[in-house]
């Protein structure tokens, strides 16, 4: 089966007065029919500049420089604008951590609900609403044929987040980016979304990316994970490869520092030192400044590599005996 | 447990939301709309042992924040009483209250908006002791080195302005400037969860030594389960301005009483679950404008009975120190013949 993404060496850079941000610098990554990739990592590390080169939404001083990203086997990086915008609401669709980046506050959800249909698509607007309906109710928004003709304010933000994905899921896109949208929300309605997603990746075989700083969601809800820092992806497996056997230090280090895995009132295990500066990145691993195994070989970057289980970029890998210790 | 240092006795926080611009008009021709009125903090009991680290959790809107402004003394009470050392703040003349607001510190969740960008890292971190007399004038710079030593802040960075510093110093400094005049007990309002998860373990750690070294209480708001079990002695559940549930750190995790705590506890997120089926509970956080009547929680409950409907539920002792106000909890000590 081939994927439905395929990104291979995409490079993109932001031109800024202080200098070029290498913001996503050689990510490679592929994503299957109905498969979740979790894409995790610290702020600042390029999550969601890599989402937004795989939409085509990459703005001045930004540019993708290097790369390709074919969905279904064409070809995006190129593209005119009039050709990403017959993709783009179609075929790639992206949810965003604020909902009202996606809702428009002056229009009934209706409208835009019909219209998102409409605009690529010849149905009657009955059909169309009719559609809409089913979406609302598929994310789980009781009586949704009253709650269609409300304001985007008349919800509460995770009511907006579901109508958000519920938009987003209209014309049964081949992937979907989600680009942190629980992040804001309590744990009780992060569930009721998580689950309403879980179960459409499972019903429509649509594809995901689920970007997110959080491990423990990733750790529920995806098949896979790449664990990315200072724009390069450092570890990628399945779910339980990364996060039951974890192979670089990077990763070793923010498995050990989440609470539930250290002794109730011990210190946590912490990774010392800050995130980098992505204009002033330290020269081989940009991880060595952080990292306890990094000796002078680190001065020269390290390739992303198998390892026994998931693919590292490091040059001293933990090996599995170790991270059972 | 020792002496408290801090006691609510059945406070509640009201705030009353005005009338907007568009609202008066609507009056203007019949309306008839009134000011409404929030009970951010609705009748809440609470003491705290020196040297205890307490969590407070809730979903967003339940009032966790005002009840901790409440303690730090940045909101009055609507009602109800706090006492600081068994001592009633009503009580107290003038200087005995500074001294006491001068022992509860808060510290924010978000730590660039709660400093002054125009101010120097030795200048936000000295202000208070300067201001109060804490230290004389001659002593201040070395105090604000000694302070920034103790929070892991390069005393050679002290003439540096805030957006100079990543988000996890400009929390150390947020606690520095705490801890600069004293205090015996910090409120810590989600002060680590603007944090990237590598520098919220580092932050945790500084929490966790500077109880050790100072001997500071604690009062922790967070939403994060995780972060509460690893670090609190006791936790007290909030729901729509009213505490639900409290008890021991590990009672609570292993035993929850309360159907909302069962609830919240089933939706943590854990690293040793793959693949879960979430299943989530039902329906959406009310109003604190209209809470629901009898027990707020009743229209989420899966146990809802008529009696939940009417009558709000009592806080009761189901254990030893652990409390839930539950109408399910009279139900089975009459089906047992129990009483407590
Ligand atoms: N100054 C104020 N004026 C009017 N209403 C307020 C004020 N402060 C808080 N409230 C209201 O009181 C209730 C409790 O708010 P609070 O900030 O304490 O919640 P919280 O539990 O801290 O929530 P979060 O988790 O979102 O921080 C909310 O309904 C809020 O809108
Ligand atoms: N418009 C922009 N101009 C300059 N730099 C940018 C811009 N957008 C993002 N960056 C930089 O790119 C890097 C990655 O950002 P981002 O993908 O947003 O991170 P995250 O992983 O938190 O989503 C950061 O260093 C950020 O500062
Ligand atoms: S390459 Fe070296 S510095 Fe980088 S993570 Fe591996 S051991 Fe650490
Ligand atoms: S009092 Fe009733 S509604 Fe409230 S938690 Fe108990 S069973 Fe549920
Ligand atoms: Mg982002
Ligand atoms: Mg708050």
């Amino acid at each position: 089966m081939s994927p439905v993404l395929k990104v291979s060496g995409l490079k993109t850079h932001f031109f800024t007065r202080a200098g070029v941000v290498p913001a996503v610098d050689g990510v490679s990554l592929t994503v299957d029919r109905g498969e979740v990739l979790g894409l995790v990592g610290e702020s600042g590390s390029g999550k969601s500049v890599t989402g937004f080169s795989i939409m085509g939404l990459v703005d001045a001083p930004g540019r993708v420089v290097e790369g390709s990203i074919e969905l279904n086997g064409r070809e995006l990086v190129g593209l005119t604008e009039r050709e990403w915008r017959s993709i783009r609401g179609k075929s790639l669709m992206i949810i965003f951590q604020d909902p009202m980046m996606t809702l428009n506050p002056v229009l009934r959800v209706d409208t835009q609900m019909i219209e998102a249909v409409t605009a690529h698509e010849r149905v009657s607007r009955r059909a169309a609403r009719a559609r809409a309906i089913e979406a609302l109710s598929a994310v789980g928004i009781p009586s949704p044929a009253e709650r269609l003709s409300a304001y985007p304010h008349q919800f509460s933000g995770g009511m907006r987040q579901r109508v958000a994905i519920a938009t987003a899921l209209l014309n049964r896109p081949d992937l979907i980016i989600a680009d942190e949208p629980t992040t804001a929300l309590d744990v009780t309605i992060q569930a009721q979304i998580l689950y309403e997603v879980q179960k459409l990746a499972i019903d429509t075989g649509t594809a995901m990316i689920w970007i997110t700083h959080d491990l423990t969601v990733v750790s529920g809800l995806a098949d896979r994970v790449a664990v990315m820092y200072a724009g390069k992806i450092v570890e990628t497996g399945t779910t339980d490869q990364v996060l039951d056997a974890p192979r670089h230090p990077y990763t070793v280090g923010l498995i050990g520092s989440v609470p539930s895995h250290n002794k109730r009132g011990q210190p946590l295990s912490q990774i010392p030192g800050m995130t980098p500066s992505m204009t002033n990145l330290p020269e081989g691993c940009a991880f060595r400044p952080r990292c306890p195994r990094a000796d002078d070989r680190c001065r020269v970057t390290p390739e992303l590599t198998p390892t026994t289980g998931a693919l590292a970029r490091c040059h001293h890998p933990h090996i599995p005996s170790e991270a059972a210790a | 447990m020792s002496e408290p240092i801090l006691a609510l006795r059945n406070v509640s926080k009201r705030f009353v939301k005005s009338l907007d611009a568009a609202e008066r008009m609507a009056n203007l021709v019949g309306a008839g709309l009134a000011d409404e009125v929030v009970h951010a903090v609705d009748g809440v009991s609470l003491e705290i042992a020196t040297g205890e680290v307490v969590g407070l959790v809730g979903e967003s809107g339940c009032g966790k924040s005002t009840l901790g402004r409440v303690v730090a003394g940045i909101h009055p009470a609507s009602e109800g009483e706090m006492l600081f050392r068994g001592k009633r703040l009503a009580e107290m003349n003038a200087a005995e209250r500074h001294e006491a607001a001068l022992r509860v510190q808060m510290i924010f969740q978000d730590p660039m908006s709660a400093l002054n960008p125009r101010m120097r890292v030795a200048e936000i971190i000295g202000e208070a002791p300067r201001f109060h007399g804490i230290v004389p004038r001659s002593e201040l710079s070395a105090t604000v080195d000694d302070i920034m030593l103790r929070v892991g802040l390069d005393p050679a960075y002290k003439r540096r302005y805030p957006h100079q510093f990543s988000g996890g110093q400009r929390q150390r400094i947020n606690i520095a400037r705490a801890l600069a005049v004293n205090p015996d007990f910090l409120v810590c309002d989600e002060s680590v969860a603007a944090l990237d998860v590598s520098i919220q373990a580092q932050v945790i750690n500084l929490f966790m030594r500077l109880r050790e070294e100072l001997s500071l209480t604690y009062l922790f708001i967070s939403h994060d389960l995780g972060v509460v079990e690893h670090i609190c002695d006791r936790v007290v559940i909030m729901y729509l301005g009213r505490m639900v549930e409290m008890a021991s750190t590990e009672e609570l995790f292993a035993r929850a009483n309360h159907p909302y705590t069962q609830a919240l506890l089933a939706e943590v997120p854990r690293l040793d679950q793959r693949k879960r089926t979430f299943a989530a509970i039902k329906g959406e956080i009310p109003s604190p404008l209209h809470p629901p009547p009898g027990c707020h929680f009743h229209p989420r409950c899966p146990h809802a009975f008529d009696r939940c409907r009417a009558e709000r539920p009592a806080l009761r002792e189901v254990a030893p120190g652990h409390i839930s106000a539950c109408h399910l909890n009279d139900a089975a000590k009459h089906s047992t013949g129990t009483s407590l």
